[in-house]
């Protein structure tokens, strides 16, 4: 409770400030409307006005949560309105860039390990490659992979593996190198093969290191995907309902779509947590 | 197929003399050490290079390198402009806003653990969602000039930022506190004299992540809407003309930006942070 309670008083702020400024930027629309009408508006008439628009500057929370409430539970899972749908949609592209990424950061990490020559070489173009803004090019990727006759799924996934692989393998590096010497020259003592030391030492130690970088790989894949859905024409994904929101002004839709979002990237993390905590506690490690 | 095997035989090379390379004395020297990366970026190009003019890739797929430095070359003022647009107008004051207010904000709240609990989850929730699908709201509310744009890296650099900073003002011992308080220190001493130093690695690690955000939010959010120039709004309408060389000659003045920035920040803190463990000369 005590830890609780912090954090529920810096919700409510954020919450009343929130309120505050649905009243300061949607009142000058209201004033507009009453200039247009003839009318005078008192301060008590002119609040509840600003938090009942259509197409508000910012949308009350109230707002947000009637919509969220309409577009998950209100519309049937597979309707193309229902934001069960394009959550679903976003989400098959995040993980299987999620996994994607993982397995190819995983398998650079083994090589990095291994091999001085690739350490040295890669390690410096892994770091300035996610200097390029991927975000950017997406578009151009998703263009590039269609003409190749690769569409749906796979480009998005690509541009989330592309986001999620640096963290895993960062991590896997750090991971992966955490034996101390000591351990290592047990091995040695006891005539293991590379691939022995690999797979009994080096891979178990370093478990705590992959879920602390699976943790940000796969906020980073959620955010890639829903970039990704962004060029191809807002077709499904809450990428392509953030983009038809704002052609069409539609503000309450691209704040509930902001809300699954943040809600699906927010599980997906505490699903890594979990199996982190269960993992970690079989192998002896949690702290 | 000459274009394929030649490509296959520098590989081979290349990879060969890197591994003579990364074992030779060259290493001890830092210019030694960038030699080793250096050969493989410029192998990678000319593989890429040989390779698509072997497998005849068209140009709207994969343009070669070659065709991409030609762009490069005929059209600096246009890429000057879009960098000046996206990176210096949109990004930098971005960042410097963003960064400033986390800063301020942790300090703020630096003498309320109340506050500080309460914030902290908020903040590392926060900076693990998807803040890019904001960009829409914001272009909407600041027009499509820069200033969209800003705001745009604003948010996004703010919660790593607050984060990293509030954790490293926690990261001085209990110990060194409590000397600072035997010495009679008040809290501005301690925070300018203690605190601030310990917290500077933590801070720069929030700062080194956020300069790949700021370019990230600065190109997306000109995907929904800015003037005619800058450098997410070239990408796309460059990728619509097919013209694909374009797109590459501002991926690689992206990329380079990117590195420059990312790398004056770790300059910055190898000069603040030089006591550190992790700065020590290898």
């Amino acid at each position: 409770m005590t830890r609780l309670a912090p954090i529920l008083t810096v919700l409510t702020v954020i919450v009343a400030l929130w309120y505050a400024c649905v009243v300061w930027l949607n009142a000058p629309w209201v004033y507009d409307q009453a200039a247009r009408a003839k009318t005078e508006v008192a301060l008590a008439q002119m609040v509840p006005l600003t938090m009942a628009q259509d197409r508000p500057v910012l949308p009350a929370p109230h707002q947000v949560a009637a919509e969220l409430k309409r577009a998950v539970f209100g519309l049937a899972p597979t309707s193309k309105k229902s934001l069960v749908y394009h959550a679903g949609v976003t989400l098959s592209a995040t993980l299987l860039g999620f996994v994607m990424g993982t397995l190819f950061g995983t398998l650079l990490a083994v090589g990095i390990i291994h091999n001085r020559a690739m350490d040295l070489s890669v390690m410096p173009w892994a770091i300035a490659s996610q200097t390029i803004p991927i975000l950017a090019i997406a578009p151009m990727i998703i263009v590039v992979l269609a003409s190749l006759g690769v569409q749906g799924l796979v480009p998005k996934a690509i541009i989330s593996a592309f986001l999620s692989f640096f963290p895993v393998l960062v991590g896997m590096v750090k991971g992966l190198r955490s034996p101390d010497q000591m351990q290592l020259d047990q091995l040695a003592t006891y005539n293991a093969s590379a691939l022995q030391i690999l797979l009994k030492l080096r891979l178990p130690a370093s478990m705590p290191y992959l879920f602390a970088s699976l943790k940000v790989g796969i906020a980073a894949a959620m955010v890639g995907a829903i970039v990704g859905e962004m060029p191809t024409g807002a077709v499904a994904g809450l990428g392509a309902r953030l983009l038809s929101g704002s052609y069409y002004g539609q503000t309450v839709q691209i704040w509930a779509a902001l809300f699954v979002a943040a809600i699906v990237a927010a599980g997906l993390v505490l699903v890594v947590g979990v199996v982190e905590r269960v993992t970690l506690k079989r192998m002896g490690m949690s702290r | 197929m000459i274009w394929l095997t030649a490509a296959v035989v520098i590989w081979g090379a290349a990879w060969a003399l890197n591994v003579r390379l990364s074992r030779s004395n060259l290493m001890r020297h830092r210019m030694g050490r960038l030699l080793v990366p250096a050969v493989f970026g410029l192998t990678v190009l000319v593989v890429w290079e040989c390779a698509v003019r072997g497998l005849g890739v068209p140009g709207v797929i994969l343009p070669p390198p070659s065709a991409i430095g030609t762009r490069i070359a005929a059209n600096l003022p246009t890429l000057w402009g879009d960098f000046m647009q996206t990176f210096v107008k949109g990004a930098l004051s971005g960042y410097a806003i963003g960064c400033m207010a986390a800063f301020g904000t942790a300090l703020a709240i630096d003498r309320s653990p109340f506050l500080q609990h309460g914030l902290l989850p908020i903040g590392n929730f926060v900076a693990a969602l998807p803040i890019v699908g904001i960009a829409p709201i914001l272009v909407m509310w600041f027009g499509f000039d820069w200033q969209s744009k800003a705001a745009v890296v604003v948010v996004m650099v703010f919660f790593p930022v607050l984060v990293n900073t509030m954790a490293g003002l926690q990261a001085s011992d209990r110990m060194q506190r409590d000397l600072m308080a035997t010495w009679g220190a008040s809290y501005p001493q301690s925070l300018l004299k203690l605190r601030l130093p310990a917290a500077m690695p933590f801070i720069f690690n929030g700062l080194k992540i956020a300069t790949t955000l700021a370019m990230i939010g600065a190109i997306v959010a000109e995907f929904f809407g800015s003037p005619v120039r800058g450098m997410g709004f070239r990408i796309s309408t460059e990728v619509g003309k097919l013209s694909l060389d374009m797109v590459w000659a501002e991926i690689a003045v992206a990329a380079l930006a990117g590195s420059a920035f990312y790398g004056a920040v770790a300059m910055a803190e190898r000069a603040v942070t030089f006591w550190h463990p992790s700065q020590r000369r290898r």
